[in-house]
């Protein structure tokens, strides 16, 4: 563990101790994630990796408030994120205003009932927001009036994840989260998400959290970066230090496992062992 | 939609046609025959006296000549007269027909409302006892005949508490309603735990779409979630089961029908099978069928005003 989180004044999000773990048939409980501690500033951007079961998707899940935590925090701009959706509507909304998703698969994270534009009015009406924005929202994310009417069966996986993207923003998110949301994407696809991405962050000053297995996306669009294994954090820092001098032993084994000029599949292996 | 529903109409009447040639074959290979009771019991029969009326009858035709003749007469409207009571068939189907109409249509009410409610119940507390109370309880209720439900109820509501009649249609609406609640209650009974089952396995399917998760973190409330994402979503199967359900009902009414001593179509096919009444069992059964394709088929047709996707594929088709 190299840096601990910054819990500053100027941190957007500041997650502290989040734990949470699942029954399992029979007896004993699955540790999904423990003691899982980290900030970002706002306008920062943040990537959490690991591999598969490494407990990184149910971390953005309890960001978002989907999933509760059995202990531990989120704060938001100084306040703290009720654990479960608030009956009241204005609190409700505002709490929906802090912390935005992007699924991984946007064949099924869009309701197919609905075009792209009623979507996102949907959502603009549900904040009383001005439901001409949905034109500009579908705009900044690249995509036309073609699409406007089109529902989402008749999108590209990429089109529906620029969709899905549009109508978090539709919130007006301060932290936006994205579950390996360009990992269902092929690579020229992604590197577009990524760029868009990134604009977005500048233009409008969310904040990302970034969770996804691929290092090299990881790299492009984090500034910090937080690696984790079975449910833990192993390590954590700027990206561009944990990459090139991994502190831990099982960062150097995903670098390992990242293709890359020259790269041995047979080195990687016996470095899992 | 025009093309759809034209070939849709198509696939209809072929439907109805091939149906009514096996119901006539069927009717017409049933053990006995009319031509006896016609010509009024097998005291005093004359091997001439059943020539006659065999010949008076048509009965003494090839199969496919009495078919094309009976189809013939069924085009014009014209169902022939009942053997038993000499009546036009057509007059004694409309007095008979309302009620059981009522009596579906009541049922229909009971088992959507009520079933397809308590399957969003159970599908909301998913995993909880209400949702393990749901599937129970739909459970035990169809696995109970409709006829032994039928005289629980008679026996409970009827006898013991005396709330409902226990006999007849009654008149009036405030009448039939009071009259057909206990049949079309036991009727409704054993489509409960289907109609429940599917709106919970739909439900629950449409609700673990991430899309679902979506709306929940942008902030809609709960109730609207189950409304506009999941149930809507969800709607498909559990339309297409009401529908089907119903459909069955209409051929379906016989033993309720005999318990509770009402006299629908039901019935009335029941008499004219015991009486070797042709014409009669013919034109119910016939009924009966055109009523369930009519059914499925609206069920079919109304599909795409419920959703969007199979309008595109319709129109892509």
């Amino acid at each position: 563990m190299s840096t601990e989180p910054r819990n500053g004044p100027d941190a957007l999000l500041v997650v502290d101790g989040l734990r949470k773990t699942y029954p399992l048939p029979g007896r004993g409980r699955l540790t999904a994630a423990d003691d899982v501690s980290f900030s970002v500033a706002p306008g920062g951007s943040l990537g959490i990796v690991g591999e598969s079961g490494s407990g990184k998707t149910t971390v953005a899940r309890m960001l978002v408030g989907l999933v509760r935590p059995d202990a531990g925090t989120v704060t938001v701009d100084g306040r703290p994120r009720s654990p479960r959706p608030p009956r009241r509507r204005q609190a409700r909304l505002a709490r929906a205003r802090e912390v935005q998703m992007v699924f991984q698969d946007p064949y099924i994270s869009l309701d197919p009932r609905l075009t792209a534009a009623q979507c996102l009015r949907t959502t603009l009406r549900l904040h009383g927001r001005d439901e001409a924005t949905a034109v500009r929202l579908l705009e900044r994310v690249g995509l036309g009036e073609r699409e406007a009417d089109a529902r989402p069966r008749q999108l590209s996986g990429g089109q529906r994840q620029r969709l899905a993207i549009a109508r978090a923003l539709a919130v007006q998110p301060r932290v936006l989260v994205l579950d390996e949301a360009v990992a269902a994407l092929d690579v020229s696809i992604q590197a577009q998400i990524l760029q868009l991405l990134d604009t977005i962050r500048r233009d409008t000053g969310v904040a990302l959290v970034f969770v996804s297995h691929d290092l090299a996306v990881v790299q492009h669009v984090t500034d910090d970066v937080l690696v984790m294994h079975r449910g833990s954090v192993v390590e954590q820092g700027p990206t561009q230090r944990v990459l090139a001098e991994p502190a831990h032993d099982y960062t150097r084994l995903l670098l390992a496992a990242v293709p890359r000029e020259g790269w041995d599949p047979e080195g990687a292996v016996p470095a899992r062992a | 939609m025009a093309v759809r529903i034209a070939r849709r109409l198509a696939g209809f009447l072929a439907t109805l046609l091939a149906a009514s040639f096996v119901i006539f074959a069927a009717v017409y290979a049933a053990p006995g025959d009319p031509a006896v009771f016609l010509a009024g019991g097998r005291d005093k029969l004359t091997p001439e006296r059943l020539a006659t009326v065999r010949a008076q009858y048509h009965l003494d035709e090839p199969l496919v000549v009495q078919y094309g003749r009976w189809l013939g007469d069924c085009l014009h409207f014209d169902l022939g007269r009942s053997f038993k009571y000499g009546d036009q068939v057509a007059d004694l189907i409309t007095a008979r027909l309302g009620t059981t109409l009522e009596l579906v249509a009541y049922a229909t009410v009971l088992f959507v409302v009520l079933g397809v409610g308590a399957g969003i119940l159970a599908a909301v507390r998913q995993s909880t006892w209400v949702d393990s109370a749901v599937v129970g309880g739909t459970t035990l209720a169809a696995s109970v005949p409709s006829f032994v439900a039928a005289i629980a109820l008679v026996s409970l509501f009827g006898v013991q508490l005396g709330w409902f009649p226990v006999t007849g249609s009654g008149r009036g609406f405030a009448g039939t309603l009071h009259h057909l609640t206990l049949p079309a209650l036991s009727l409704a009974l054993g489509a409960l735990a289907l109609i429940s089952r599917v709106t919970r396995q739909a439900m629950a399917e449409a609700a673990a779409s991430d899309h679902v998760e979506a709306a929940r973190a942008s902030g809609v409330p709960e109730r609207e979630i189950v409304r506009r994402h999941v149930l809507r979503n969800a709607l498909g199967p559990i339309i297409t089961m009401c529908g089907l359900v119903m459909a069955g009902m209409l051929a379906g009414t016989v033993v309720v029908e005999t318990a509770f001593g009402i006299s629908g179509i039901g019935s009335l096919l029941v008499g004219a099978i015991n009486t070797h009444d042709f014409p009669v069992a013919q034109a119910v059964l016939l009924l009966m069928v055109a009523g369930y394709i009519a059914v499925t088929t609206l069920v079919d047709l109304l599909h795409p005003l419920l959703d969007p996707r199979v309008k595109q594929e319709a129109r892509t088709a």
